[in-house]
């Protein structure tokens, strides 16, 4: 059985994790390969570097810090953010990275998810879509609207329909971002998240909202999902990752053995 | 030196970051010479069966493998698609493969008991340990491993397995006979047990 997995993302602005600088057990939260590098020993799954640099001068940064990352870190990594076409995903699998994920360049045209999966195979896209609630209509059946450009621009997509679109044009993953509950810590959005996961057949990735370790509880169990995206949570030691895997296997999660447990397993 | 066969398919760096960060030199190539001046070698690699076997014999790499590595008795390790190439033949692409060892390699089943399998299986597995293995030297049984695959192993000999994992049905994750030992898991994106295991096949023999 495949464990349910923890991913902590990173935002990375010219090569910089955005959330400031602090410093955790010494690590500068700051620096992405070191953040990288601290989470890999704490045993997360897999991390997410989401590149929220506009210019395409600065893409080449994002690059740098992918090719630095796979020299440091043994597990799978993707990278997200204003990727557009074929070129750029390959630039950053070349880089390094095992998976890209895809989110507003995926609803602006979405041969590319395609063409992705054409060239690299489904198991290296995710598509992202940042979702927001709405009243339930015949535009939106599901609920809730698709938004890019970082949730400020409205698309008239439907949630469910594209979550749908996307698995039949062969995206490998999909990573459900609720728009309402980003940095709200009050949790991801459930409703949201289980009837994505109700609809595809691929895996699904919470995203937005975790604040406690109950959160990812509730993501994996009421709201099925496969993978759950983690940033403030852990970001500033709150909850390190062993001690959420201890309690989400207390509840009787299947979680990959942090660290800890596979020394104490010897 | 370790070779990691180059066939122009998926991230073949990432091996070469695992094996450098643990200290062996390893270099990617595709040249005859130079796999088979090779102390051991490495077939790694993400893709399809059957493109896979048509980039190796462009090559005229399956030969070499054949002759010049494993009939030559050096340590080989598959890895993903490298075990998988190995066996006789693959349902993927109904590919005509290496035909190493003895066996066949087919597709998880759409359904088990009624329930939907999802396929590929993407993510952490278990990793059951059923023979001893040189491979396993300080990596505990049960240990999780990262898989990708649609696919999996069955050899005709079930004393060629020394390891299965669940996902719907019990397969075959790792293989060994001899010198050539494969896995089914990406060990270079298995955290520390992935490396452990990396480290145990640099060393094996020696």
């Amino acid at each position: 059985m495949l464990a349910k997995r923890i991913i902590p993302c990173l935002d990375v602005r010219a090569g910089k994790v955005t959330k400031g600088v602090q410093f955790l057990n010494n690590v500068d939260i700051g620096d992405p390969v070191a953040m990288a590098r601290y989470y890999y020993e704490q045993g997360a799954d897999e991390i997410v570097f989401y590149d929220i640099t506009a210019s395409n001068e600065r893409r080449g940064l994002m690059l740098e810090v992918v090719r630095a990352v796979a020299r440091e870190i043994f597990i799978p990594f993707s990278v997200g953010g204003g990727l557009r076409t074929v070129e750029e995903m390959r630039a950053a699998l070349l880089a390094g990275a095992e998976k890209v994920s895809i989110d507003s360049g995926a609803v602006r045209n979405p041969r590319i998810i395609a063409e992705g999966a054409r060239a690299f195979g489904s198991q290296c896209i995710v598509l992202s879509m940042q979702v927001k609630r709405r009243a339930a209509s015949a535009e939106y059946p599901s609920g809730c609207e698709v938004m890019i450009d970082g949730g400020r621009t409205p698309t008239g997509r439907d949630a469910l329909r594209w979550a749908r679109e996307g698995e039949r044009l062969g995206a490998g993953e999909l990573c459900v971002n609720s728009i309402d509950r980003d940095g709200a810590r009050s949790g991801y959005d459930l409703a949201v998240t289980r009837m994505i996961a109700d609809a595809v057949g691929i895996p699904v990735i919470a995203s937005g909202g975790a604040g406690e370790p109950r959160h990812l509880l509730e993501g994996f169990t009421a709201g099925g999902a496969d993978a759950a995206i983690v940033a403030s949570i852990t970001h500033y030691g709150e909850h390190p990752i062993p001690a959420l895997k201890r309690y989400l296997r207390g509840h009787g999660v299947e979680v990959r053995d942090p660290p800890e447990m596979e020394r104490s397993a010897n | 030196m370790i070779a990691i066969v180059d066939y122009r398919a998926g991230n073949l760096t990432s091996v070469a970051s695992a094996l450098t960060h643990l200290g062996h030199r390893c270099e990617i190539t595709d040249r005859p010479e130079a796999i088979c001046a090779a102390e051991r070698v490495i077939l790694p690699g993400v893709g399809a069966a059957g493109a896979t076997m048509e980039n190796l014999r462009g090559r005229g790499l399956d030969h070499v493998l054949r002759d010049g590595v494993i009939a030559a008795g050096k340590p080989f390790l598959g890895i993903c698609i490298g075990i998988q190439v190995l066996f006789e033949s693959s349902e993927e692409d109904a590919a005509d493969c290496l035909g190493i060892i003895p066996g066949r390699v087919v597709r998880f089943p759409h359904a088990v008991d009624g329930r939907l399998l999802k396929a590929p299986q993407i993510g952490w597995n278990r990793v059951r340990q059923t023979r001893a293995h040189p491979l396993f030297a300080g990596v505990p049984d049960h240990a999780h491993f990262y898989f990708v695959n649609s696919y999996y192993p069955v050899p005709d000999d079930p004393a060629a397995t020394i390891a299965t994992s669940d996902h719907g049905v019990v397969f075959t994750a790792a293989i060994a006979r001899g010198n050539v030992m494969a896995t089914q898991f990406h060990l270079e994106k298995s955290g520390a047990a992935g490396l452990r295991m990396l480290d145990n096949f640099c060393r094996f023999g020696s």
